[in-house]
């Protein structure tokens, strides 16, 4: 009757550590995935097979074993490589740019695609708006 | 009348889109200009004018390699490996002529073989007669802790441990001598 008991208790026990190691493995790829190969042209970490890439994967789930957090882990990279590490730029000041622009340029194509097609679609309608 | 007024509208309409497409598309051309003609090699390290990481490096020739005992001397940090030819095979000769003309002078140069195997880096030693401290950073935490690209690539150190230079690609004995030149001096000139 005991040992059932510490056998269920060792199996959730091992389950929930399980559980917890793929947790670990998914925080690893994705902090990874965030960082680009210092070695490689235009790689992440995560999927670069380069040597350093490989250091670099084992040093992230080291630091998340003793406890960092993502964003500490992050950091320190940039501490060393500046913020060139970083696949995508940080969301600050002028860099806000880069994430706004591309929708503001498509909304800018959008408005004057739009204008364009009103005007050579329909040529009638601007005598219809204006009687005179 | 009227009629005539539309294509004038039209015209100055066509100018002003000239105008806001060329405001757009003329600074994105000046950005991407001086990007492409910005060397990556280049990028400058966030280590520079800090603390440099201290390291306990495994030696080739037996023993540790402790950053913490070399406090009050010049640290030349050499990252380098044996399959990295030609810049590390040309650099070699100079940085075994520095460690031999400076080594009296409180100057320590220490390579950092990094991304290799044990037998081809003892060779590479051997073949240019290195007898400064060199030993394997088989982790790659020295590597990542230096912001190492790639090989080879040189860092120095000066005598309150803080990072005054780096340096990409082949290093010579002349631009090792200008950045330590400066802290001899201040060496020297202390009672």
């Amino acid at each position: 009757m005991r040992r059932s008991l510490y056998l269920m208790l060792a199996l959730v026990l091992g389950i929930a550590s399980g559980v917890l190691a793929q947790d670990l493995d998914a925080q690893a790829r994705a902090i990874a995935a965030r960082l680009r190969c210092p070695v490689c042209q235009n790689e992440s970490v995560a999927d670069s097979p380069a040597e350093l890439a490989a250091q670099m994967r084992v040093l992230i789930r080291q630091r998340l074993d003793a406890g960092d957090t993502p964003d500490q882990i992050v950091a320190y990279f940039v501490s060393k490589y500046g913020e060139w590490i970083l696949l995508e730029p940080p969301r600050r000041g002028v860099l806000w740019l880069v994430w706004i622009g591309p929708a503001l340029a498509l909304l800018a194509g959008l408005v004057i695609a739009a204008a364009f097609l009103r005007r050579t679609v329909h040529p009638p309608s601007r005598d219809q708006r204006n009687p005179f | 009348m009227v009629s005539g007024a539309a294509p004038v509208k039209q015209g100055s309409r066509v100018r002003w889109a000239w105008i806001a497409v060329t405001a757009v598309i003329a600074p994105l051309v000046l950005v991407f200009a001086a990007g492409l003609r910005r060397d990556a090699r280049t990028i400058p390290s966030p280590l520079i004018g800090k603390p440099a990481p201290s390291f306990t490096l495994p030696l080739f020739s037996g023993g540790p390699f402790n950053t913490a005992d070399y406090r009050g001397r010049i640290l030349i940090v050499n990252f380098w490996a044996s399959w990295c030819y030609p810049a590390c095979y040309e650099e070699a000769p100079h940085l075994q002529r520095v460690w031999e003309r400076y080594k009296d002078r409180g100057v320590v140069v220490v390579g950092v073989n990094i991304q290799d195997r044990e037998r081809p880096a003892r060779e590479f030693i051997q073949r240019f007669g290195h007898t400064f401290p060199n030993g394997m950073d088989r982790t790659g935490r020295i590597s990542i802790d230096y912001g190492v690209y790639g090989v080879p690539e040189t860092f120095i150190i000066d005598q309150q441990g803080r990072m005054i230079y780096k340096h990409v690609g082949a290093v010579t004995e002349e631009s090792i001598l200008e950045k330590i030149a400066p802290l001899l001096l201040e060496g020297t000139g202390a009672p």
